[in-house]
């Protein structure tokens, strides 16, 4: 499941950033690009939480 | 006296009860979370606001690009070479090691100061967060020149974010630390990817377009009316100072003392060069447009120009997450001076200070001016701290010297504290030094003074005589 969640995570990773590289190659549009980087947000929120938090079994020196 | 010494001592000793202690070995942390640190802290909301400012200023590409480069070399060096050694040694967090040096009544003062700088900071956070979430109901957001709250729509949008941040930090910090931590390479990415998708609507087609435009459309070398022209030399200053506080200030002893070795300082390279090099240049190269396409130049609007909706929550969660701790850590110091109150009532009422600054876009649009004075102010004690560690022993001082004298309120450290805020006033006043060049001289300022002033009280003649010692008041 973790697995399935990481692939889910870095996949929403990946839609916040290359489309943009797409935009300035000339293969997608700002619209396209927008969008695909709203679906990353999704992915990304609704994913890393659940592996990134369950990982994080020691405080963080963030949260001292 | 001797009572207020007490109480304020208790107060003190309560609000910092598990931090008394030096980190043991079990309690130490890895590479990684540090790289996460570093990374999330310094890829904030107000970076969408810090570029800008830079464009607006005038400098050119190449001050800019080698002005970053070297200064936030210099800021890692002074988290690797004067903070971490001083924290992997002592791993006691900055407030439990000033009050050895300079005593609880000291400390109190300077807890005040940092609280309310905490709390602007926190403000401008707010602020940023605002430009996005008003931009749904079309409320008109500040511009580059606006000091004042100027429209009833920008008052309530800040007194929304600003009640909703504090709401969310009494509910549960914890939770938010652990969101934010989740949310910053996410925010990192949407940097990049606003800086970059943008480019072809500044007509940059391919790499060798792009240093052209930089020069002729991004950083001109032009500053906007009534803004100062910014050189290779402010760049690279702002850079190294823009976490005096942190680094020279001392203020992350809190966080290396959790370090394995002092070498760990060198990962705030993550920060700095992520979010003090591309997300300084992304929201730089954003503001261009902005300007082109004469839209709003502020962080929401800019920030949707390059993402849409997936910008403004980044503009959002980059300045909830941050204000978050920065609220936090403001109520830490507030609390000495409400020891009896309840965490969530001081969270109310730093949140309180912090939604009626927010108010005011001045903090936000004069962030690197408020960002260099509140390292400045800070400074002082981290140079009493690196004296007190590294000369002292050298120099036959005895180190923590409040601390084994038992005195409440170290005359030597407030001295230098206050003669080197003067000092700097006084070099700006008389030779027109602006605030981002005053931490070096300033630096050494506060050295000389306390070398001084603590070889008077310890050798000389009327050693022993020249603090207020809690024996007298007893």
């Amino acid at each position: 499941m973790t697995y399935l969640l990481k692939i889910g995570s870095f996949v929403g990773l990946g839609l916040t950033v290359v489309p943009a590289f797409l935009v300035f190659a000339g293969l997608l549009t700002w619209d396209t690009h927008a969008a695909l980087m709203g679906v990353g947000a999704v992915l990304w929120f609704v994913t890393a939480p659940f592996w990134m938090v369950k990982e994080d079994a020691t405080q963080s020196p963030a949260e001292r | 006296m001797a009572e207020d010494h007490g109480t304020l001592t208790d107060r003190l000793d309560a609000i910092y009860e598990f931090d008394r202690e030096p980190v043991t070995d079990e309690h130490l942390q890895g590479p990684g979370d540090f790289i996460g640190f570093y990374s999330g802290e310094h890829v904030a909301g107000t970076e969408f606001v810090i570029g800008p400012l830079f464009v607006a200023h005038g400098v050119s590409a190449g001050d800019l690009l080698l002005g970053l480069l070297l200064g936030n070399l210099l800021a890692v060096l002074s988290w690797a070479f004067i903070c971490a050694p001083i924290a992997v040694r002592t791993r006691l967090n900055l407030y439990w090691k000033l009050r050895k040096i300079a005593g609880p009544q000291l400390l109190f003062i300077y807890n005040i100061v940092n609280a309310l700088m905490f709390c602007f900071l926190a403000g401008a956070m707010i602020s940023v967060a605002a430009t996005a979430v008003g931009i749904p109901f079309n409320i008109a957001m500040p511009g580059l020149s606006d000091l004042y709250p100027n429209t009833v729509g920008w008052v309530v949008t800040v007194l929304v974010v600003g009640s909703a941040v504090t709401l969310l930090a009494i509910l549960g910090f914890r939770q938010i630390a652990r969101f934010s931590k989740v949310a910053a390479p996410w925010m990192f990415l949407v940097f990049v990817a606003c800086g970059v998708a943008v480019l072809p609507q500044l007509n940059v087609s391919s790499l060798d377009d792009l240093w052209a435009v930089a020069n002729q459309k991004i950083w001109t070398g032009a500053p906007f009316e009534s803004r100062a022209h910014f050189s290779f030399w402010h760049i690279m200053f702002f850079a190294w100072f823009t976490n005096m506080a942190m680094h020279i200030g001392m203020a992350d002893l809190t966080i290396l003392r959790y370090a394995k070795k002092w070498q760990y300082g060198f990962f705030s390279a993550f920060g700095m060069y992520l979010g003090h090099y591309v997300a300084w240049i992304a929201s730089g190269i954003l503001v261009a447009l902005a300007i082109q396409n004469s839209g709003e130049i502020a962080p929401g609007p800019i920030a949707y120009m390059g993402a849409g909706i997936a910008g403004l929550a980044a503009v959002v969660i980059a300045g909830w997450t941050t204000a978050n701790p920065t609220i936090y850590r403001a109520g830490l110091a507030m609390q000495t001076i409400t020891p009896n109150w309840k965490r969530w009532k001081v969270t109310l009422a730093v949140g309180a200070v912090t939604t009626v600054a927010a108010m005011f876009p001045a903090l936000m649009m004069h962030l690197l001016d408020f960002v260099a004075l509140y390292g400045l102010i800070l400074m002082p004690m981290g140079a009493v701290i690196f004296v007190d560690f590294w000369l002292f022993p050298r120099l036959g001082l005895r180190q923590d010297y409040a601390d084994w004298k038992d005195i409440a309120f170290s005359l030597p450290a407030a001295a230098s504290w206050g003669l080197t805020l003067a000092a700097c006033w006084a070099i700006h006043a008389v030779w027109g030094l602006e605030i981002f060049f005053l931490g070096l001289p300033g630096w050494f300022i506060a050295t000389a003074i306390y070398i001084a002033l603590c070889y008077a009280q310890q050798r000389g003649p009327s050693a022993g005589k020249v603090e207020q010692h809690v024996g007298d008041n007893a």
